[in-house]
């Protein structure tokens, strides 16, 4: 692990390979996500599934948390060591002539994501983790469609994860495609990967925040 | 063309410096951004004023010893040339320019418009060479075909002049462009398979302790190089990499 911290390179691969983890957790995220729209029941079933199953629970819940953890730590050790990396800052900078505005603020789309993570975090996992652990409440597997659509109710918080949507759209523009020059990945298929890449970009977040406004304007009649 | 030039002025590495306004009448079109320079510079040792250093040599594009930030862009505003191929057509009457050295930690400034380029000789020593014994070797190196396309991709790593362009440009003050250039030119080449592993591993250790920064593929680099230097050399050097980590 010092090796890796050493390294600037290695550095650059851990972001990569983490970032592209959880890209993959997104695509399996969206789905469900998507499942709430089209089958409560399924969505019920499936969520019961993940809350319940030791493996997801215990091994790849862990992993996934690690993951997080570890690419917004090495994210802002490389954003520390590069601002210190100029020393001496220009009076006259244009980043804007040679590089995308994404790809210039990944730490900032990457923050936001952040604080929406805790927030998402509060909403879902610590409730969750409430129910099951610390009240020891039975297993109800058919609480779930319910409880997430309700969570969806106030129009602030639909319009917090829209916004959090857009900028993890940001964050992916880039990332992406950039995850796969940092594994050494420049050819032919590059051009592929880059259009890719802006279609996964827009399409995900999109699907998350139509699911998000889509609960928002059909609550649960009580 | 007259011009309110702002230039960084700094007596030595230990001093302060600071941003000072040199109006200047009479620029032509046709001189280059260098030439203008020398003109101020005439015209402050005329006044008995100390002229402002900037570095310089074969002015026609080929040593990258020249080196300046003009306006925030390193070389200035076109692409594909160094400052001493810019010229005052690139400008318009009654502009601002204003000129700062490159800027990264591991590039200090020595006075004025120099900085201290010798990280990328260290980074160059580390591992930029092959070992061949020229003592009686009767292999003549054009002896070992080589195809044309492979050739031609590492001459166009070897054009890079290690003028600093890349690191000055980045938002990280990376280096990456100049030391994948630098392994590049040796990794396609039979040649430089010998020492592959040990090469991309001391260099890029040789890169860190200088203290450049991580690349993120923002792609300023390549924009700002006045050799075209492609990011496919950041990719290769990181194929390296990996594969000197695998086999150690
Ligand atoms: C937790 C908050 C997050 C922070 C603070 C963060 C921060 C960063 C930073 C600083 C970079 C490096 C910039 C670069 O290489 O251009 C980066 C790269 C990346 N991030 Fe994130 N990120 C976060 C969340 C995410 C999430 C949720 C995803 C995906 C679903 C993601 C995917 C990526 C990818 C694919 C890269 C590219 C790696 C590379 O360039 O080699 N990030 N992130
Ligand atoms: S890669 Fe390009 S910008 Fe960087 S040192 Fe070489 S020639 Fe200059
Ligand atoms: S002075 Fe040699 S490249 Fe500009």
């Amino acid at each position: 692990m010092s090796g890796l911290i050493k390294s600037s390179l290695a550095r650059k691969v851990v972001m990569a390979l983490s970032g592209l983890f959880l890209v993959l957790f997104l695509v399996l995220h969206v789905s469900l996500n998507l499942a709430s729209v089209v089958s409560p029941d399924f969505f019920n079933e499936a969520s019961h599934f993940m809350g319940y199953n030791p493996l997801v629970q215990f091994v790849m819940q862990p992993i996934l948390i690690a993951g997080v953890i570890i690419h917004f730590v090495m994210g802002f050790i490389l954003e520390a060591q590069n601002r210190a990396a100029r020393g001496v800052g220009y009076v006259m900078y244009k980043g804007s002539a040679n590089a995308s505005w994404v790809s210039r603020n990944m730490i900032y789309s990457g923050l936001v994501v952040l604080a929406f993570l805790g927030l998402h975090f509060y909403d879902f996992w610590i409730h969750e983790m409430a129910y099951k652990y610390v009240e020891a409440n039975p297993a109800d597997p058919t609480r779930y469609y319910v409880e997430t659509v309700e969570k969806f109710e106030p129009i602030w918080r639909t319009l917090i994860y829209v916004v959090a949507f857009v900028l993890l759209s940001l964050h992916l523009w880039h990332g992406f495609a950039s995850s796969f020059q940092t594994m050494g990945v420049n050819n032919k298929y590059t051009p592929a990967i880059k259009s890719f890449t802006k279609i996964f970009a827009v399409v995900v977040p999109l699907a998350f925040a139509f699911i998000a406004i889509y609960h928002h304007l059909n609550p649960i009649t009580h | 063309m007259k011009l309110h030039l702002k230039i960084w002025r700094q007596k030595d590495a230990n001093s302060k410096g600071q941003m000072v306004d040199y109006p200047l009448n009479g620029v032509e079109e046709d001189m280059s951004f260098l030439e203008m320079l020398d003109v101020l510079n005439e015209q402050l040792i005329s006044k008995g004023e100390e002229p402002i250093e900037f570095d310089h040599d074969c002015r026609e594009g080929i040593c990258g010893t020249c080196s300046l930030m003009i306006n925030g862009r390193a070389h200035g505003p076109d692409t594909r040339i160094t400052v001493c191929q810019l010229h005052m057509r690139s400008f318009n009457d009654g502009d601002e320019i204003v000129i700062e050295p490159w800027r990264a930690k591991a590039f200090p400034v020595i006075k004025d418009l120099i900085v201290d380029r010798t990280a990328f000789d260290r980074i160059q020593q580390a591992g930029g060479y092959i070992s061949v014994n020229t003592s009686g070797n009767p292999v003549d190196a054009n002896a070992i075909p080589i195809e044309k396309d492979v050739a031609d991709q590492a001459f166009n790593a070897a054009t890079c002049i290690g003028c600093g362009a890349c690191v000055a440009a980045c938002k990280n003050a990376s280096a990456m462009l100049f030391t994948s250039a630098k392994v590049s030119q040796f990794a396609l080449l039979p040649q430089g398979q010998v020492e592959a592993t040990e090469r991309v591993q001391n260099m890029v250790r040789q890169m860190d302790l200088e203290g450049f920064g991580n690349c993120t593929n923002t792609g300023a680099c390549e924009v700002e190089c006045p050799k075209g230097i492609s990011l496919e050399n950041i990719a290769r050097m990181n194929r390296e990499y990996l594969n000197a980590a695998v086999k150690a």
